[in-house]
């Protein structure tokens, strides 16, 4: 045996493998998303990529990071390069502005439509027959209903799950902030386990066969819905939910320093144009603009939306009250409560 | 001599049903635990045929995956190994103060949840950690690239060598060593020539170890990983993804990746155990 012979080999194979990672001269972006959008940008990436190009610019390959809309917030916090952000909630976003002065505190101002390219709201998926008859929030807090969500705590879906259970109760006739209370503590005991995200969600349903309702993303449910199975499940629409909007960014220390602003905020208006609302169509996503939201208006339920800003004035105020450290949720959800 | 005999006789006078039972029990709970679930892996994988199986493998993202996990094994394995050698040598052929405190502090990773592994870089070279601005402003990246990623590893794959060589040389003595010392030979050929023929099966042993440890391990390089796509994540943190994408076929091809090695890795390991006790 010849050992020092055997290390320089392993030395300059481990160079070999990692020149070609710093060789490239190419455009490289970093997009840190949410859960549910995987499907999504890979096809939109694809799809700016050969845009990009036929407009005369460089080759653009745009990497993806996905997970739990706060934990990725936080990893960008940490130090993520991420160029572009798109998660599931305006919130998660403020974090990165507030935590590490990534982004400037007006960033949702930039672009149109609170920098929302695309909608969605929550829906219920049920098994094939909806065998409980789960028609409607009401039916979520009976004895015999096994509801599946993620924490809100670390997903965003699961906020949007919550604050939407929490807007249907405010709504019904009498209905105050006690008597809200009151419905989202009886929901949450019919919760038998809370995901990270709302992928895991998803899969805890769908896979492990846990529970009779799971709470969903829109686009969510249909994906589930399409690769799973018609025959497995479907999707219930609820009287009332609410309006969710996923907003995006360029998160401008990085791109400054990266000398990548210029197509990363061309990646994220390309969202807005017809070709892209397309895409964001064609993964359930409700599309902004009109004629798209037209063209799709058969794919998507008609559902009484209301919004955050309305009902619970604005996400910081909603994750003050209802999230923080000692919030409502920490009061109503605990081990053996 | 007599009292191992006196054992053995009675193991012997153990009564049948006793033993076979005890063997059932045994088989069982290997099958349950242990086989069915690896032959439930390439079921699945193959699941969609031979052809689906070879795409999922190799996809891009696949072998990006394949390719970082093998990047991080050959820099964790060769570290760990210098360090485990000279620690063992240190620990085993030395008296000096705080040999326990070291002792304590290399078995440290066996016994931190590897999550916390993970965290514990995040927090010194993440951008609100220690190091992280002065890292910026250099523009070095630690987490969330491979450096972190074998830092994290390192750190989880600490033991293997070391824990596997101190009782060894140990139990060896130092007997060779003076001998050799005695007749002049330096103290680089005292190691060289004395040392490490002595102890190089279970320097083997510890190196395979080492080696599945640092190509399966998922929670601490999770944490600093960054999940992206192609570029960050190991073949364990791709699995999971596929899994989540329902691609449940591709996730148990790329899987069945892990137990081949996990196979190789048991082979490799009875072998060199049926070596030591053949040297021994």
């Amino acid at each position: 045996m010849k050992p020092i012979r055997t290390i320089a080999t392993l030395a300059a194979a481990l160079l070999a493998l990692a020149a070609p990672l710093a060789a490239h001269a190419e455009v490289n972006l970093l997009n840190v998303s949410y859960d549910p959008t995987r499907e999504l940008y890979q096809d939109y990436n694809a799809a700016f990529a050969k845009y990009w190009k036929g407009k005369g610019g460089d080759t653009v390959t745009v990497k993806q990071s996905h997970g739990g809309s706060g934990k990725q917030a936080r990893a960008v916090i940490d130090g993520l390069e991420a160029d572009v952000v798109t998660l599931a909630l305006a919130y998660d976003i403020d974090e990165i502005g507030e935590k590490a002065k990534l982004i400037p505190a007006n960033w949702q101002k930039r672009l149109p439509h609170n920098s929302s390219p695309y909608t969605s709201t929550i829906v219920f998926l049920v098994r094939r027959g909806n065998p409980k008859k789960v028609r409607d929030w009401n039916d979520l807090i009976r004895s015999d209903v096994k509801v599946i969500t993620p924490n809100p705590k670390t997903s965003g879906g699961a906020r949007w799950n919550y604050l939407a259970a929490w807007g249907y109760a405010l709504k019904q006739k009498g209905g105050n902030e006690a008597k809200a209370k009151e419905f989202v503590t009886k929901l949450f005991k019919n919760v038998p386990v809370l995901d990270s995200g709302a992928r895991g969600s998803t899969t805890t349903f769908v896979q492990r066969g846990q529970g009779d309702v799971l709470l969903a993303w829109e686009n969510e449910a249909f994906l589930a819905v399409n690769e799973l199975g018609k025959d497995k499940f479907q999707i219930v629409v609820p009287s009332v939910s609410i309006l969710a909007e996923p907003p995006v960014t360029v998160v401008d220390k990085v791109v400054d320093r990266k000398g990548t602003r210029k197509v990363a905020e061309e990646y994220l208006k390309y969202l807005y144009t017809p070709a892209g609302q397309e895409i964001a169509a064609k993964h359930y996503y409700r599309p902004i603009d009109k004629k798209v939201a037209a063209k799709y208006a058969k794919v998507f339920p008609r559902v009484k939306l209301f919004t955050i800003d309305d009902t619970f004035g604005g996400w910081k105020a909603a994750q003050k009250k209802h999230f923080a450290d000692g919030g409502v949720f920490d009061q109503i959800y605990g081990p053996g409560k | 001599m007599s009292s191992t005999s006196a054992q053995s006789a009675r193991t012997r006078t153990e009564p049948a049903l006793v033993r076979w039972l005890l063997i059932i029990v045994a088989l069982l709970f290997l099958g349950l635990f242990l086989f069915v679930p690896l032959a439930a892996v390439f079921a699945q994988a193959l699941e969609k045929g031979w052809g689906a199986y070879l795409a999922a493998i190799r996809e891009p993202d696949a072998l990006a995956a394949v390719k970082l996990t093998l990047i991080t094994a050959a820099i964790s394995v060769p570290v760990n190994l210098v360090f485990g050698v000279v620690a063992a040598w240190a620990i085993a052929k030395f008296e000096f103060r705080g040999k326990q405190l070291l002792i304590t502090l290399i078995d440290l990773p066996f016994s931190v949840s590897p999550v916390i592994s993970g965290l514990i870089y995040v927090l010194l070279f993440g951008l609100q950690g220690w190091l992280g601005p002065w890292l910026q402003e250099h523009d070095l990246k630690i987490i969330f690239a491979v450096p972190g990623i074998a830092l994290a590893t390192v750190f989880v794959t600490f033991p293997f060598v070391a824990r596997e060589l101190i009782p060894l040389m140990e139990a060896q003595g130092k007997d060779e060593e003076e001998a050799a010392i005695t007749l002049g030979a330096s103290g680089f050929q005292t190691f060289w020539r004395v040392t490490i023929p002595n102890i190089k099966w279970g320097l083997l042993y510890g190196v395979i170890l080492c080696n599945a440890r640092a190509m399966g391990e998922f929670g601490a390089v999770s944490v600093v990983s960054g999940h992206i796509r192609g570029s960050t994540n190991t073949i364990p943190l791709h699995v999971e993804i596929l899994y989540n994408e329902y691609n449940y076929a591709a996730a148990f091809a790329v899987a069945s990746l892990l137990a081949l090695l996990a196979l190789v890795t048991l082979v490799a390991k009875s072998f060199v155990e049926w070596r030591m006790r053949e040297n021994a």
